[in-house]
């Protein structure tokens, strides 16, 4: 499970999370939800170990702590961050990066790596579940790909890689109903006793499709409140405001 | 992570052991005695002495060329040997059995044992250690198809007739002052010779490895296609590791004569120098090839060795619907430098020409593309495209792009593309939570910049050069 403890994350002294605490049991899924600004995409960069802040407090996974690894040692331990913005590899083959992951995470394992056969027909398998085609192993990653594509792509990358501890930042922004239908379906698909996610929106419509087992709501750096599914709808009628008196998370 | 940048940074050159091999060498200095020494050491006919020897002559009037971006302190022509021979154990080798251990045991440790690729690749191997090869196969398929595929010495003793009639024909001996050079004391190389209508039945490839010390490498490779053959030949090279510079000199020929197309690919590994430089191979090659009506003309290449490279692979588009092709991956990590680029030359109508050029810099480098589209009034219809991508790794290399275009022909069209990027900490950190280090995650975006040149390899190049630029990239992040 994903524990962290009085987390704090400043960019150039600019402090952006300032205490956060949360608790994320395996097999559960849980939401962040917050405001434009309150440090949500900070707290996804920060749990997957991306340059450039300055960050104390703890987050462990399963006991090993997050904050003293590389971010190839966190992948390895099970983390996987579903980008808000994938980027563009051009002239790299999906299928190619897709199976390099897989098998530096099963090296880390001491797995043996998968073939390119073996890949292909598990690949094929996930690409059929999420809708996609399959034409998506060999073009380049996520070059031209258009919004809802790259998404996909994040969420196809997740399946293959079965995470112990998957975090979706933002994954239904910019999506249309039927991407974000797809998405859903793949995180539900994903849903299993020995995996947590943490699913990170700035919108509650992504949460009528993916029922999560905890709310959280994220504003100037902290977690401001928490609750069950009815928080969403709270937000719906009231937004942001009147949420900022803290409770525990 | 630190920890292991500086053990990459300061792991040495994989392919920089010494072979012990006797080698025989001819005294330092190079005058007229030393010309006709190796002509006689290879008994050469009189015309080539002949040959060898005007060039001299001329060479001796020609100053080294001075207009490339790179520098290095003079070299001083006459502090080099210009013969080295394996000294023969025994009489020469008739098969791969009889070849010496020694030389059988370095090919072993680059990887490409004469063996297996006999057994496993079916490509036929030329294989030159110093200058003179010591094993040849495959050759009865090859003769079998009418191919002539052998060593130059061979070639000058079996069929001088071709030699004399192509040789000197597209790089002429007085074409600059490095291809002079290599006309007056070339030690050995390549010879090939398709015949007319001939698909050659398989891919020809030699691998060429420096090994005495303080020796200039003086290659001479002619390659011939005759009408509507086709050919696709290989060349590959390492290096080992020396403590001064190296001089290698090669001169390349293609003469593709109407509807024949020759396909010539080359990864290149010279020894770069240690971390400051020192002891690299300077690499200045001259290759050119010229093409007769509708014939086509590839050159493929991969760069990533020798502390200098100064080498521009280029076609003559005589014929009428001739088609040339560059496509190149030049890599300069460390303190390497490379001034690399190709000329293409429109003379006949409908020509056309297509130049990738992939530069990828690193730590300190410096490199340059330097490219020529020349249209020449007769060339009617002639088109080009160039397409120059730059790659930066780190904030101390550099990329410069010295594009020459000169048309005079009205109705051409030509074409230049270009662009400079760098690695961004994005892509990295997205491969990073991937689970790849910065090593792998590095080689793997930069052998995506490479795919549009890879993905003209043959395929065990195509292996061999994504190993080569993982290699020559480690320690060059972080």
């Amino acid at each position: 499970m994903l524990r962290i403890r009085d987390l704090h994350a400043s960019i150039d002294g600019k402090a952006i999370l300032t205490g956060l605490d949360l608790d994320l049991p395996a097999g559960e899924v849980h939401a962040v939800m917050g405001p434009n600004g309150a440090g949500k995409s900070t707290l996804s960069n920060v749990l997957a170990g991306r340059d450039g802040y300055e960050v104390r407090g703890t987050a462990t996974l399963d006991g090993a702590d997050l904050l003293d690894l590389e971010p190839e040692a966190r992948a390895a331990v099970g983390l996987f961050l579903a980008f808000q913005y994938p980027m563009e590899l051009p002239g790299v083959g999906n299928a190619y990066f897709l199976r390099t992951s897989l098998n530096a995470i099963r090296r880390a394992h001491g797995q043996d790596e998968v073939s390119a056969t073996d890949f292909l027909s598990v690949a094929r398998e996930h690409l059929t579940a999420l809708d996609m085609d399959p034409a998506f192993l060999s073009r380049s990653v996520n070059e031209g790909f258009s919004g809802g594509e790259k998404k996909r792509n994040e969420i196809l990358q997740m399946s293959m890689l079965e995470p112990r501890l998957a975090i979706l930042d933002e994954t239904d922004s910019g999506l249309d109903i039927d991407a974000l239908r797809i998405v859903a379906r793949g995180i539900e698909r994903l849903r299993g006793p020995d995996r947590s996610m943490l699913v990170i929106t700035h919108y509650p419509r992504l949460l009528e499709l993916v029922r999560p087992d905890r709310i959280h709501v994220l504003d100037g750096g902290r977690i401001v409140r928490a609750g069950g599914h009815e928080l969403a709808h709270e937000l719906e009628a009231d937004g942001y405001a009147g949420m900022t008196d803290p409770v525990p998370a | 992570m630190t920890d292991l940048v500086q053990e990459l940074v300061e792991r040495t050159y994989q392919f920089g052991f010494h072979s012990d091999i006797d080698t025989e060498l001819a005294p330092r200095g190079l005058d007229e005695d030393v010309v006709r020494l190796i002509s006689a050491k290879k008994d050469e006919p009189e015309w080539l002495l002949e040959w060898r020897l005007a060039a001299y002559r001329h060479w001796t009037t020609m100053e080294p060329p001075a207009w490339q971006n790179v520098h290095h302190p003079p070299i001083d022509f006459q502090d080099m040997h210009y013969w080295a021979a394996p000294k023969p154990k025994g009489p020469a080798p008739k098969s791969l059995d009889e070849v010496d251990p020694e030389i059988r045991a370095t090919f072993d440790k680059l990887g490409i044992s004469l063996a297996e690729q006999e057994r496993l690749s079916g490509v036929a191997v030329d294989a030159i250690i110093d200058s003179v090869s010591v094993a040849t196969t495959f050759k009865a398929t090859l003769a079998e198809a009418g191919v002539i595929f052998c060593s130059f010495s061979e070639a000058v003793r079996e069929h001088p007739e071709l030699v004399r009639r192509y040789l000197g024909s597209v790089v002429p001996p007085r074409d600059n002052f490095y291809a002079a050079l290599n006309s007056a004391v070339f030690s050995d190389g390549s010879f090939c010779f398709v015949p007319a209508g001939v698909r050659c039945p398989m891919e020809l490839s030699t691998y060429f490895r420096m090994n005495a010390a303080e020796t200039g490498q003086f290659e001479r490779t002619l390659i011939v296609a005759e009408q509507g053959a086709t050919v696709s030949y290989l060349e590959g090279c390492t290096a080992p590791m020396r403590d001064e510079n190296q001089l290698h000199a090669a001169v390349v020929e293609i003469v593709a004569l109407d509807d024949s197309d020759v396909k010539y690919s080359t990864v290149q590994n010279w020894y770069p120098g240690d971390a400051d430089g020192v002891g690299g191979i300077y690499n200045f090659v001259t290759k050119r090839g010229r093409c007769g009506h509708r014939a086509k003309i590839s050159w493929t290449q991969v760069e990533t060795g020798s502390a200098i490279t100064w080498k521009y692979p280029s076609v003559i588009l005589q014929g009428d619907d001739s088609v040339g092709e560059f496509y190149s991956v030049a890599v300069t990590t460390g303190r390497q430098q490379a001034d690399t680029g190709t000329k293409m030359i429109h003379i006949g109508k409908n020509s056309r020409s297509t130049i990738v050029s992939k530069g990828i810099s690193a730590g300190q480098a410096q490199q340059t593309y330097r490219g020529l589209v020349k249209v020449l009034r007769s060339a009617t219809g002639a088109r080009n495209h160039t397409q120059c991508d730059s790659l930066l790794i780190g904030s101390e290399c550099g990329a410069h792009t010295f594009p020459y275009i000169e048309v005079k022909n009205d109705s051409a069209q030509v074409e230049h593309e270009a662009s400079t990027s760098k690695i961004s900490d994005d892509q990295l950190f997205y491969c990073r939570q991937r689970g790849l280090d910065e090593e792998d995650a590095t080689s793997m975006i930069v052998n995506g910049f490479c795919r549009e040149v890879f993905d003209e390899l043959p395929m065990e190049y195509a292996v061999e050069a994504h190993a080569l630029m993982r290699l020559s990239l480690e320690g060059a992040v972080g």
